[in-house]
C-alpha cells in the first residue's frame, strides 16, 4: 500500500528523492484518519525549512493536522492543484497529491527515515 | 418503536432576498415633525450611499411567516430533552423573559446619571452577593459577556496579581480534557499552554502534577467536575501543590450545576473561577448566545477586577472608577445586564434551598440515566458521575444522528477529546422521569439497531426536513452569503 | 429512581466527595419566591430607574424604536431555547437566519464576508486588531482618539500584555475628524492596522477612503468601526476598509443598561480564514436540497484550541436575530428613511446650538455649553423629564463645557426645543 521507493516519518509524511529535490506529502494512513480534506495551508516558494519543523497544515471539516517536513531545504514548488481540489490528497496521496518540492540542503537526511516496512510496523503499533 | 412525534414541515423556503419585491415595506415611520434635511448637503455627496443593494424588501406578513417557518425546523428545550454534556440545557423560565422586559430595566442607558439608575445597581449588587455566596468567593465581576470571556478575564487577573508581585510567569497548565476555550483563552492572555494528561480514572494525577509545576507556572485551569462529569477528588491536593509554588488555581465553572449548594470551590483552594449564567443559571441559549460569564475571586485578587466597581454611600449607589490596580475594562459598559436580570430572577425563584435541590436533582437524573444505559453502552471511566456521564461507542456520531429520529437532540459527540467515541450526556434537573425513560429507551433501541441494522443508524436522521448536510463541500467552497 | 441507582438518599449521590470539599451549611440566600413576588421585585427596581424620560444620550448606545414583531419572533421557544446549531439537521431555522444575517451585514458594510456576530462592538475591535496582526505579521496598532473611549480601553486590556504597541492619533479641533498629519506621524512599516470610527465618537463622519489610502500605502490594514448602525442606512459604506467591526445595538436591541448587545466583524474575502467567530455556509443535503451549516470550524477553539483565531465560543445568536428581523422589516427603503429622519432631527437641534466641530455629522454632535456647565444644563433638563447629553470632559479633559448630544427618530420637536432653550439658544 505504501510505496517502497519512498521514505516515511512517524508524523505520517513521506518523501521521494529525485536528484537534489525532495518531493513530500502525507501518507494514505494520514489522509484516511483526517477524513475528507477541505483545505491545505502550504508555505510559499522560497521558504527555507528545517527537518521536523511545521511548514503548514491540512484540514478536514473537524480536524487540523500540522505538516512536519521530513527534510530540510528550500521550497521550490508548491502543488497549486490542492488549492482548487484539496480532495486530491484523499484520492492520490502519493501521486498528484504531493504537497511541496524541496531543494534539499542535507541530501543524506531522507535515507535515515523509515522504510515502507518500518512505517507500516509503526502504524500497526500506533493503532493498538 | 418510536414513541415521540415531532412536527417538521418540509415546505421549501426562500430566503428574504428571494421573496423581496421592489417597493414592499414592513415599517411605517411617523411623519417628521422637523424640516427634512438634504443628506448630500449635510454630509457631502461623496459620503451618501446610492442604495443598499439587494437588501430585502418584504412585508410584515412575509417576515412573520418566514421566521415562524424557520423556527419550526429547530429543536429546542421547549420541545424536549437536550442531553448536551456540560451545556446544562435546563428549562428557561419564562418569568425571566418577562422581568427582563420591565420597561425601567430595558430602556435605561448606561450613561444616564447614577442617581437615575438605582434600581439597576440594586440588581447588580444582589447578584454579585448571591454568586459570591454560591461559589464561596469574596468578590464578583459581572462584566464578562460569556464563559470564554470570563476565562480570559480570569487569566488576565492572574497575570496582574503575579505581576504586582514582580513576575507574571510564563505558563498555565490545562488538562487535556478541557474545553477548547481554555487553552485558547490562555494563549490570548499571553501565556503558554502546558497540557496535563488525565490519569486512567479520568482525573488529574496530583503526583504527576507536582512534578510538572515549577516557578514558571502561573496557574492551573481546571474544570470541576471535569468534562467527564467526574469530581476531581484530589482538588485540595492540587490546590496545595500550586499554591506552594506561588501559582493560582482557576476553575472553569461550566459544570457548576453539579456543585451549587453542596460544594463551594472558594472553600477549598480555588482562587478564582467563572460561571456560565446561560448554563447553571438558566438564561436562554438563544441559538448560541447571549451568555454571561461572571468571574468570582478571593480577596487577594479583588483589587485587580475590571472597572468600574459598585460602591455604596449614604447618597446611594454609584460606579467607582478609582481602581488603580484594575486590569481595566474587558468590554464597554457594565455587563450583559439583560442576562444578569434573568439569572437573578432564577436565583430568587429557587432560594438557597432550591438551588441545592436543583443540584441534587441534576445528580439524580444523570445517575439514573447512567444506570439505565450502562448495560448497553461502555462507560468511559468507572468513577462516580455527578451531573453528567460519558459513555463511548465507535459509532457515536451515527447514534447521535439516529437519536434525532426518536425525537431527541443528540448528546455531545466526540468530546472530551480524551475519550475515543465519546457520548457526553447531561440531562439537567428539569427533566422528568418520563422524559428520561423515553430517552434511555431510545438509546437502548438504537444500540440494538446498530447491531442488527447498522445501515439504518449510519444513514440517520431519516425524519428531518434536511438530511445529512455536506459539510465537506461547505468547507471546500465556502458560500457565506447570498448573492444574486 | 434512587432504587434503580442503588442509593437510599439524594445525599448518597455525592457521598464520594472528600469531606473537605463539602458545604454543610445552607446558602445565605433568601428562600425561593413565587412568580408574583419576583415580577413585583423587578417592577419596583424598574421604577427606581428613570425610564419615561426623553433621552438625548448616544455615545455608543442609541434609543431607537423596537418594532413589536422583533420580540414576537425571538420569543418563539424554538429560537429562544435552542442551542448552538452544531447539529445542522435540526437547526436549519437558526442557521438560515444567521446566513441571512451574514448576507445583510455584507450588504450594509460593503465587505465580502461577515461572521455570525461577536459579543459586542467593543470586543470586536481588539479581535479585529489581532486579526490584522495575524494577517500582516506586524504588531503595531494605530487607533484614533475619536474611537469610542471605552472601546479603546478594551483594546488596551486585550493587548497590554502582548508585544503589541498601541498608539493613538489626534483629531482636528476644527472639524472633529481625524487629524491626518497626526496619523501620518504614527503610521509606519510596523503598523498592522489603523483603526477609525465613523461616525466617530463626536458624531462626525470620517473620510475613510483617504485614511485607507494612507494605511495601505504603508502596508497596514484599515479597520473601520461603527457604533451607530443606522448610519449605514445613509452613509457610503467603507468599501476600502479591510475589516469592519461594529455594534448593532441600534437595530432593535434595547439599551438594557449596556448589554447584551451584538457586535459584528466583517472583512474582505481574502482574510476569511483569519476571521474569528462562527460562520454559517450554504451547502446541500443528501437529497440535493439547499441547507446551511456551521463551516470553516477549523479556525475555532473547539478544534484548534490554543492555535485558534480566538477563544470565542458564544455568538450573540438571539440578539443577532433581533437585528435580522429589524433589518428585514425596515428593509432597503426603511433603513434609509430611518437614517434620514435621524439626520433631520439631529440637524434641527444641532444647527441651533453652538457646535464644537464643523465636520459633517449624522445623528450626534458636540455642543458647547458656553458660560453654563454641562451639569447645570442637565440638571435643568431633568426638571423637564429630559436626560441631557453626555458631558465630554470625563473622556476628553481638553473638551470642557462640551456635551455630546444624540437625536434619533424618537426625539420630539418639543423636547429638542426644550434642550435648545436650556442651552440658552
Amino acid at each position: 500500500m505504501d510505496p517502497e521507493n519512498l521514505r516515511y516519518t512517524k508524523e505520517h509524511e513521506w518523501v521521494r528523492v529525485e536528484g537534489d529535490v525532495g518531493i513530500i506529502g502525507i501518507t494514505s494512513h494520514a489522509q484516511s484518519e483526517l477524513g475528507d480534506i477541505v483545505y491545505v495551508d502550504l508555505p510559499k516558494a522560497g521558504t527555507v525549512i528545517q527537518q521536523g519543523k511545521t511548514i503548514g497544515s491540512v484540514e478536514s471539516v473537524k480536524a487540523v493536522s500540522d505538516i512536519y517536513t521530513p527534510v530540510s531545504g528550500e521550497v521550490v514548488e508548491v502543488n497549486g492543484l490542492l488549492t482548487e481540489s484539496p480532495e486530491t490528497l484523499n484520492k492520490d496521496p502519493y501521486g498528484t497529491g504531493w504537497l511541496v518540492k524541496i531543494k534539499l540542503s542535507e541530501p543524506g537526511e531522507a535515507a535515515k527515515l523509515l522504510t515502507a516496512a518500518e512505517y507500516q510496523a509503526f502504524v500497526g503499533t500506533e493503532s493498538s | 418503536m418510536i414513541k415521540k412525534v415531532r412536527p417538521h414541515p418540509t415546505q421549501n423556503e426562500s430566503l428574504l432576498f428571494e421573496t423581496s419585491s421592489p417597493g414592499k415595506i414592513g415599517y411605517q415611520l411617523p411623519e417628521l415633525d422637523v424640516p427634512p434635511v438634504d443628506a448630500r448637503d449635510a454630509l457631502g455627496a461623496q459620503n451618501v450611499r446610492q442604495e443598499i443593494r439587494d437588501f430585502p424588501e418584504v412585508s410584515e406578513v412575509d417576515v412573520i411567516r418566514h421566521f415562524t417557518r424557520l423556527s419550526t425546523w429547530n429543536y429546542a428545550i421547549d420541545l424536549g430533552l437536550y442531553p448536551l454534556g456540560s451545556c446544562t440545557m435546563k428549562y428557561n423560565p419564562r418569568v425571566n423573559e418577562a422581568v427582563a422586559r420591565t420597561e425601567g430595566l430595558m430602556w435605561i442607558h448606561p450613561y444616564q446619571p447614577d442617581a437615575l439608575s438605582q434600581g439597576a445597581f440594586v440588581i447588580l449588587a444582589e447578584l454579585e452577593r448571591a454568586l459570591a455566596e454560591i461559589t464561596g468567593m469574596d468578590a464578583v465581576t459581572l462584566q464578562p459577556a460569556a464563559g470564554a470571556h470570563g476565562e480570559l478575564t480570569g487569566i488576565l487577573l492572574v497575570r496582574a496579581y503575579l505581576e504586582a508581585q514582580g513576575n507574571p510567569r510564563k505558563k498555565v497548565m490545562v488538562p487535556d480534557s478541557a474545553h477548547g476555550t481554555n487553552p485558547a483563552s490562555v494563549r490570548m492572555a499571553g501565556y503558554e499552554v502546558v497540557n496535563v494528561a488525565s490519569n486512567d480514572r479520568g482525573m488529574l494525577d496530583a503526583q504527576a502534577l507536582a512534578r510538572m509545576v515549577d516557578e514558571d507556572v502561573a496557574a492551573i485551569m481546571i474544570t470541576n467536575p471535569n468534562t467527564l462529569g467526574v469530581f476531581e477528588e484530589h482538588i485540595t491536593e492540587v490546590a496545595r501543590i500550586l499554591h506552594s509554588k506561588g501559582a493560582l488555581v482557576y476553575m472553569d465553572g461550566a459544570n457548576m450545576n453539579a456543585l451549587a449548594g453542596i460544594s463551594r470551590p472558594g472553600d477549598y483552594g480555588v482562587d478564582l473561577m467563572h460561571l456560565n449564567l446561560h448554563k447553571t443559571f438558566s438564561t436562554p441559549h438563544g441559538g448560541g448566545g447571549p451568555g454571561s460569564g461572571p468571574v468570582a475571586v478571593k480577596k487577594p485578587l479583588e483589587p485587580f477586577l475590571p472597572l468600574p466597581r459598585l460602591q455604596h454611600a449614604s447618597s446611594g449607589w454609584s460606579w467607582n472608577y478609582d481602581r488603580p490596580q484594575s486590569i481595566g475594562r474587558v468590554r464597554a459598559f457594565y455587563g450583559n445586564f439583560g442576562v444578569l436580570v434573568r439569572a437573578l430572577a432564577y436565583i430568587m425563584a429557587h432560594g438557597g434551598d432550591g438551588l441545592k435541590r436543583a443540584t441534587l436533582d441534576a445528580l439524580l437524573n444523570a445517575n439514573y440515566l447512567r444506570k439505565l444505559l450502562e448495560p448497553h453502552y461502555e462507560i468511559a471511566y468507572p468513577a462516580p458521575s455527578m451531573h453528567e456521564c460519558v459513555f463511548r461507542h465507535a459509532s457515536t456520531g451515527a447514534i447521535a444522528k439516529r437519536l434525532i429520529d426518536y425525537g431527541f437532540h443528540p448528546y455531545t459527540v466526540s468530546f472530551p477529546l480524551i475519550v475515543h467515541g465519546a457520548m457526553m450526556i447531561e440531562p439537567t434537573e428539569t427533566e422528568s422521569k418520563q422524559e428520561l425513560d423515553l430517552f434511555a429507551d431510545a438509546l437502548v433501541s438504537i444500540a440494538q439497531e446498530a447491531k442488527e441494522n447498522p445501515e439504518l443508524v449510519s444513514t440517520a436522521p431519516h425524519s428531518t426536513r434536511t438530511t445529512k448536510v455536506d459539510e465537506v463541500a461547505a468547507a471546500r467552497k465556502p458560500i457565506l452569503k447570498w448573492s444574486r | 429512581m434512587l432504587d434503580t441507582i442503588g442509593a437510599s438518599t439524594l445525599e448518597d449521590l455525592y457521598a464520594h466527595l472528600p469531606e473537605d470539599v463539602r458545604f454543610h451549611g445552607a446558602l445565605n440566600i433568601p428562600a425561593g419566591k413565587s412568580e408574583y413576588e419576583i415580577v413585583d421585585y423587578f417592577r419596583v427596581r424598574g421604577l427606581e430607574n428613570a425610564n419615561s424620560h426623553a433621552n438625548f444620550l448616544g455615545a455608543g448606545v442609541y434609543h431607537h424604536y423596537r418594532p413589536v414583531l422583533v420580540d414576537t419572533v425571538v420569543s418563539r421557544g424554538e429560537f429562544l431555547t435552542s442551542y448552538t446549531p452544531y447539529q445542522a439537521e435540526i437547526s436549519q431555522g437558526t442557521l438560515t437566519a444567521i446566513f441571512e444575517f451574514q448576507t445583510m451585514i455584507c450588504q450594509l458594510t460593503g465587505m465580502d464576508v461577515a461572521n455570525a456576530s461577536m459579543y459586542d462592538g467593543s470586543t470586536a475591535v481588539p479581535e479585529a486588531a489581532m486579526m490584522a496582526m495575524r494577517i500582516t505579521g506586524r504588531d503595531g496598532i494605530a487607533v484614533a482618539r475619536t474611537v469610542h473611549p471605552e472601546y479603546r480601553e478594551v483594546l488596551g486590556t486585550y493587548t497590554r500584555h502582548q508585544s503589541t504597541s498601541v498608539t493613538e492619533f489626534e483629531y482636528d479641533p476644527g472639524t472633529g475628524q481625524v487629524d491626518l498629519e497626526s496619523l501620518e506621524q504614527v503610521l509606519n512599516e510596523t503598523t498592522a492596522a489603523v483603526i477609525i470610527q465613523s461616525p466617530n465618537f463626536f458624531g462626525v463622519v470620517e473620510d475613510a477612503k483617504q485614511i485607507a489610502e494612507m494605511a495601505h500605502a504603508k502596508g497596514a490594514l484599515l479597520v473601520y468601526v461603527f457604533t451607530e448602525a443606522v448610519s449605514l442606512g445613509l452613509l457610503e459604506p467603507p468599501r476600502d476598509a479591510d475589516i469592519v467591526a461594529g455594534e448593532l445595538q441600534s437595530f432593535a436591541i434595547a439599551p438594557s443598561y449596556g448589554g447584551p448587545f451584538a457586535g459584528i466583524l466583517a472583512c474582505k474575502e481574502k482574510y476569511v480564514r483569519q476571521l474569528p467567530g462562527r460562520l454559517v455556509g450554504e451547502t446541500k443535503d443528501a437529497n440535493g436540497n439547499r441547507a446551511f451549516c456551521l463551516t470553516l470550524a477549523t479556525r475555532e477553539q473547539h478544534i484548534r484550541r490554543e492555535k485558534a483565531t480566538s477563544n470565542i465560543c458564544t455568538n450573540q445568536a438571539l440578539i443577532a436575530l433581533m437585528a435580522t428581523v429589524f433589518m428585514a422589516l425596515y428593509g432597503k427603503q426603511g433603513l434609509r428613511e430611518l437614517a434620514e429622519q435621524n439626520l433631520a432631527k439631529a440637524h434641527y437641534l444641532g444647527e441651533r446650538l453652538w457646535r464644537r466641530f464643523n465636520g459633517p455629522y449624522f445623528n450626534e454632535f458636540v455642543a458647547a455649553t458656553g458660560v453654563q456647565s454641562p451639569d447645570e444644563i442637565n440638571r435643568r433638563l431633568l426638571g423637564f423629564q429630559i436626560v441631557g447629553g453626555l458631558p465630554l470632559d470625563r473622556f476628553y479633559p481638553e473638551l470642557r463645557n462640551s456635551v455630546l448630544l444624540c437625536c434619533t427618530e424618537m426625539a420630539s420637536r418639543a423636547d429638542m426645543d426644550a434642550v435648545a432653550e436650556a442651552f440658552g439658544a
